[in-house]
């Protein structure tokens, strides 16, 4: 089959969005990277695997790429003869450069090739509070919870020189009630020169953790990668390993799993916007947008049993139903909500003190954005008119009615522009969802064969979480184990952009900027 | 300004009326509303408590929550009780997630840094045992190994309801038995 302008030897895995997965050598691993760069296409994710067995296997390094058709491609590179490294591919995306040092950090496999500008060989991850000849993916690793342990490092900041220049450290333990994480700018009175960041404070080993879950049990350790996408990564999980081992799902769990994809949208852009008012003063913003957000937590707890619908996604379907009086109470909460939010709205856009916070500030133009491959609903912010509901779309999304949200300004204005455009959106999906919902069952038995004899398998998952693209790559192992589960997060990408979008900003503006974009922490470090 | 104000008075004093959902149930079979743990709070503490939030590798679903804490409906403020950005205006350490090897170090530096009798709470389920992220090369399982925990508030996370009912639990439990008031 033809990738770009490649002949690449790959076939169709049953994903319900188009995915196509192959085995590259060494040498077409760099061009197929370079041929889909320049028919526009981007790299997703990249994560390796140990697939030695005693004296036979290898390393095997993954990447995946959406090509503009609105295909998914996902290349597996052996390395031969027990090679550690592999050609990076920063050179072409330079954004991929922490999802490299991550991997030389998690299975010692290092990115080689690079010009000087974008190598980087410093950890990541990895902080030193665990030896540096550990590497927790690899098959001889095993689980260690003893043993003598060295203390947190140190991090070799790049530092900007020049008359007048200092740094401000900021971190891990931020002000507020939120993930920790480290910040060091750079610079001359109030201007932002330069901002570096360090993450990885709360890597929690969860790729490794996987490899200890039944395949079955997976989902309840993806919907907690990163808690406030629960749904999302849950749904990716499950169809992950939906299409692994061919499990049907029923079309009424389908469609109520977009419902909750939807209400998870919702719940946090209310939030965000909240926090976007109360970073520029107006705490009222904070009170207003919190209390609905609080309304519709309650109602997911009364439905669904769980404020932030968690483990509510399962694999085969969705556990709990909804009634007609449930779907009434849903229809009703929409009426509602959508009233309180047109009139903040109204309030946000006619606030001269507030939009003069909002514009121009921490702008990513549409050309910075590509380069840096920009995700999610800050990519649409920058006119980056994407989304996997509408590029990418499985079902129900085939089925429902949908407008993308996209504006050019790339500043947090547009981010919060965004967010309210979606919030309308997704109340209109919801509706559409709620009045079309299959009839029947919303779980899949599954099948006779017991779980702990199915057979291995790969599989993929690909939602637009409300953050950005979530992506669930899963290599299942027999016997309902988990070989190599990589969830990744729209934050890898969307994290080095912050670092652009604040520069020449002033110090105070950070937390606005930082809000706007909200990255995930937790999704990140894993 | 007017539409501001318009929808402050339509808004009212939310916390007035609690909804039925945010009732639940503590301890034997006993049920506490929001307003009654206000008071309870109020009648032990008679003066303000403080409290630092240090996410040690949650999934930031710990967070949401006691950002929820802070909505209008539970009016926490209003209780005397409040957040603070130093851990040298502290009274109450609030950890949550399963303590990740690379915030050892922070958290260890946030206790050293409040001013005693410090309060120690381990917030849910991974900060009590390290969940289902359990123990590993990243993590330590818990908060336990690091602190000594006064007190843990269970759940995945655990709802603003639960955060406040654990936070009176343990402010209780550090009084002497008299001064505690018989509800």
């Amino acid at each position: 089959m033809k990738i770009a302008s490649l002949d690449l030897a790959v076939h169709r895995l049953p994903t319900p969005f188009p995915l196509l997965h192959g085995e590259v050598r060494v040498s077409e691993w760099s061009a197929a990277a370079l041929a889909i760069a320049e028919a526009h296409g981007r790299l997703v994710s990249l994560w390796g695997r140990d697939d030695r067995r005693g004296e036979s296997g290898h390393f095997v390094m993954s990447a995946v790429y959406a090509l503009t058709g609105g295909t998914l491609v996902w290349l597996d590179l052996p390395l031969l003869s027990r090679e550690e490294s592999y050609p990076g591919l920063a050179d072409i995306y330079p954004y991929v450069i922490r999802q490299q040092r991550a991997v030389a950090d998690l299975l010692g496999l290092a990115a080689t090739g690079e010009s000087e500008e974008h190598a980087d060989s410093r950890p990541w991850l990895a902080h030193g509070a665990w030896s540096a000849d550990y590497f927790p993916l690899r098959r001889e690793a095993g689980e260690r919870t003893s043993g003598e342990w060295p203390s947190a490092s140190d991090y070799p900041f790049v530092a900007v020189a020049g008359d007048g220049v200092h740094e401000i450290a900021v971190g891990p333990v931020h002000a507020g009630i939120i993930e920790p994480g480290h910040f060091r700018f750079s610079v001359v009175g109030e201007k932002v020169l330069r901002l570096e960041q360090r993450l990885g404070y709360v890597h929690k080993g969860i790729d490794q953790r996987f490899q200890s879950l039944p395949a079955s049990e997976g989902y309840r350790l993806a919907g907690r990668v990163s808690g406030d996408s629960t749904v999302a990564c849950a749904w990716a999980y499950c169809m992950a390993l939906e299409a692994a081992w061919k499990l049907p799902v029923p079309p009424r769990a389908v469609w109520l799993r977009a419902l909750l994809l939807e209400r998870e949208r919702i719940a946090n852009h209310l939030g965000d916007l909240g926090a976007l008012g109360n970073d520029a003063a107006f705490a009222f913003g904070l009170a207003q947008f919190m209390r609905l957000k609080e309304d519709w937590l309650r109602l997911n707890k009364a439905l669904f049993g769980h404020r932030y619908l968690m483990d509510v996604v399962v694999p085969g379907g969705i556990a709990g139903d909804i009634d007609a009086n449930g779907i009434e109470g849903l229809l009703a909460q929409c009426v509602a909500i959508e009233a309180g939010i047109r009139e903040l709205h109204d309030i946000y856009d006619e606030h001269a003190g507030l939009q003069d916070r909002f514009l121009t500030t921490g702008r990513v133009t549409t050309e910075q954005a590509m380069a840096l491959g920009l995700t999610g609903l800050a990519g649409r912010a920058s006119g980056i008119a994407r989304d996997v509901r509408l590029n990418f779309p499985a079902p129900p999304y085939t089925e429902l009615e949908f407008t993308l949200a996209c504006k050019s300004g790339g500043d947090v204005a547009a981010r919060v522009a965004v967010r309210f455009d979606e919030v309308f959106e997704s109340l209109r999906l919801i509706r559409q969802i709620l009045r079309r919902l299959p009839s029947g069952m919303v779980r899949e038995e599954l099948p006779s064969l017991l779980e702990n004899e199915r057979p291995g398998g790969i599989g993929a998952g690909w939602i637009e979480g409300w953050r950005g693209e979530i992506f669930v790559a899963l290599t299942l192992a027999p016997g309902n184990r988990i070989a190599r589960c990589h969830c990744h997060d729209p934050s890898w990408q969307n994290w080095p952009v912050l670092e652009h979008a604040v520069i020449g900003n002033i110090v105070p503006d950070f937390p606005l900027i930082n809000k706007s974009f909200n990255l995930s922490y937790s999704g990140h470090d894993r | 300004m007017w539409k501001i104000l318009g929808r402050i008075a339509k808004t009212g004093i939310a916390t007035e009326a609690p909804p039925a959902a945010a009732a639940q149930k503590v301890g034997a079979g006993e049920t506490a509303s929001v307003p009654r743990l206000h008071q309870e709070i109020l009648d032990i503490l008679g003066r303000a408590l403080t409290i630092r939030a240090v996410d040690a590798g949650s999934c930031n679903g710990c967070e949401l929550e006691l950002n929820a804490l802070n909505n209008i409906y539970y009016n926490l403020e209003g209780l005397g009780i409040k957040f603070v950005a130093s851990p040298r205006h502290a009274d109450l350490l609030l950890v949550s997630g399963p303590v990740t090897r690379n915030m050892v170090l922070a958290v260890q530096q946030t206790y050293a840094a409040m001013p005693a009798p410090k309060l120690v709470v381990a917030l849910g389920a991974c900060a009590i045992d390290g969940g289902i992220f359990g123990a590993n090369y990243a993590t330590l399982g818990g908060l336990a190994p690091v602190l000594p925990v006064d007190h843990v508030i269970p759940g995945c996370p655990p709802e603003p309801v639960d955060i406040l009912a654990g936070i009176l639990d343990v402010v209780r439990r550090r009084l002497p038995p008299e001064s505690v008031p018989h509800v």
